[in-house]
């Protein structure tokens, strides 16, 4: 049977991985390779890496990094950050990413999913939507790397997202980015119930159980990036945990 | 260290990148190889594959490497087909209705079935028959919406589960073709790259 993912991320910044909360407060937690060589020792089932400052900054991501993670791993690489065209994916791939992740851009243009599937498979394409509840009862999705605000709500993206060929959605909470506090559940069923292609739920993940929760949920995979950054739990102990729930999961 | 190049051909767009890096992990020397003279005569060739069905055949045509390819498989020599490059195999596939495969094996590639995970992203666990020399039982990476389903029976199986059995790895003296990939399927992937290097 297919088993369940836990997903390391790197949100990096000039080479270096950065944590904040809520998209903001960056702070330090090392070198990219170190920490992907580590994830990949301690079981991790993928990893993804965003240039979190690519898009805001209006430039290419850092391809750099891209090839010394990837000489660092022996396992999936998604990579995400400041991809705007066929071109931009390509160079990705051949630095290392075996997925990219588009978010800004497919929001400009949504017909780069559908140019991305076509030329890549839609195995390879990863939709990011970066969502936030909003005063109308429902949730907002946001553009550069959170810091716009679109007419978008994340159920009808992913919808049209699926169907122009994406192939997984990594679904960000930013409200719950960093906190600690949990991945927001009702987002993840609203979403994960919508759609049939795979769902990453990111966001907020402090202790196991929180994956647990996510998956009962409808995620296919868990995203965390403090919690493993921290030591707070390592990927063994909640892989330990989610097996012990009965979980399908790569030991 | 000559005998240990392994030529890749490049079918369009595949993580190469990815590729080398795992045969290099198990101390491979990969290469790209474009030419048909050096599909014919290289001592490993590496099939990758991510992409369409049609689109890596039009590219291997386009190359005029798809008559050497078919020369190579036919008499045994040693070669590893990873994901699409497994399907390559076949006379025909769904993805891409009325393209001709290589028609090693004598099956079509089919569509998972519907109600499972499309594309089947992750990990799913193998299990081998009796014969097996490259593949053990363990965990594989898999990243595809179509697989076979069938093969004749020159070919040593091995199995894995999405919505029903489907096969993830045929093995024929040291050519092996995989629906997983190797090359991200963590230390398992490597030892199996490893076990094939040294059986060629």
């Amino acid at each position: 049977m297919l088993t369940r993912r836990l997903i390391p991320c790197l949100d990096t910044r000039g080479g270096r991985v950065v944590k904040g909360r809520r998209f903001v407060d960056l702070r330090d937690a090392g070198l990219p390779a170190e920490l992907a060589r580590r994830y990949d020792e301690d079981g991790a089932d993928e990893l993804i890496l965003l240039d979190i400052t690519a898009t805001p900054e209006g430039r290419a991501n850092a391809l750099a990094t891209v090839r010394t993670v990837r000489d660092a791993l022996t396992i999936p690489l998604t990579v995400g950050g400041g991809v705007r065209s066929i071109a931009d994916a390509e160079a990705l791939l051949t630095a290392g990413a075996d997925k990219v992740a588009v978010n800004t851009a497919a929001l400009a243009d949504p017909g780069l999913l559908d140019a991305l599937a076509g030329q890549f498979g839609s195995q390879c394409v990863v939709l990011a939507i970066d969502a936030a509840a909003w005063p109308d009862g429902g949730w907002r999705v946001f553009a550069r790397s959170g810091s716009e605000v679109t007419a978008r709500a994340p159920v009808e993206w992913a919808t049209e997202a699926e169907q122009r060929g994406a192939g997984e959605i990594l679904l960000t909470s930013i409200d719950r980015d960093g906190t600690g506090e949990g991945f927001d559940l009702v987002l993840l069923d609203a979403v994960s119930r919508r759609i049939r292609l795979p769902v990453i739920a990111s966001g907020g993940a402090s202790r196991a159980d929180h994956c647990l929760m996510a998956l009962e949920a409808g995620a296919d995979a868990v995203l965390a990036a403090s919690m493993f950054h921290d030591n707070a739990v390592s990927l063994r102990q909640v892989k330990r945990f989610l097996a012990s729930h009965g979980v399908e999961i790569r030991p | 260290m000559r005998d240990r190049a392994v030529n890749i051909i490049p079918t369009g767009t595949a993580n190469l990148a990815s590729v080398m890096a795992g045969l290099r992990r198990v101390g491979a020397e990969p290469l790209i190889a474009a030419s048909a003279e050096e599909v014919l005569r290289a001592p490993r060739v590496v099939v990758p594959g991510v992409g369409s069905f049609g689109a890596a055949l039009a590219e291997v045509r386009r190359r005029g490497i798809d008559v050497a390819l078919r020369e190579r498989l036919e008499r045994g020599s040693p070669t590893l087909l990873i994901c699409l490059g497994l399907q390559l195999l076949a006379t025909a596939s769904e993805e891409s209705p009325g393209e001709r495969g290589l028609g090693i094996i004598a099956a079509t590639v089919k569509r998972l079935p519907p109600g499972v995970l499309r594309p089947q992203l992750g990990w799913n666990q193998v299990t081998t028959g009796a014969g097996a020399r490259c593949v053990a039982p363990g965990y594989a990476y898999f990243a595809n919406s179509y697989c076979l389903y069938e093969a004749d029976s020159s070919w040593t199986l091995a199995w894995s589960d999405h919505g029903g059995p489907f096969i993830a790895a045929l093995e024929r003296g040291p050519q092996l073709a995989c629906q997983f990939h190797p090359e991200l399927s963590g230390a398992w992937g490597l030892r199996l790259l490893d076990a094939w290097c040294a059986a060629c």
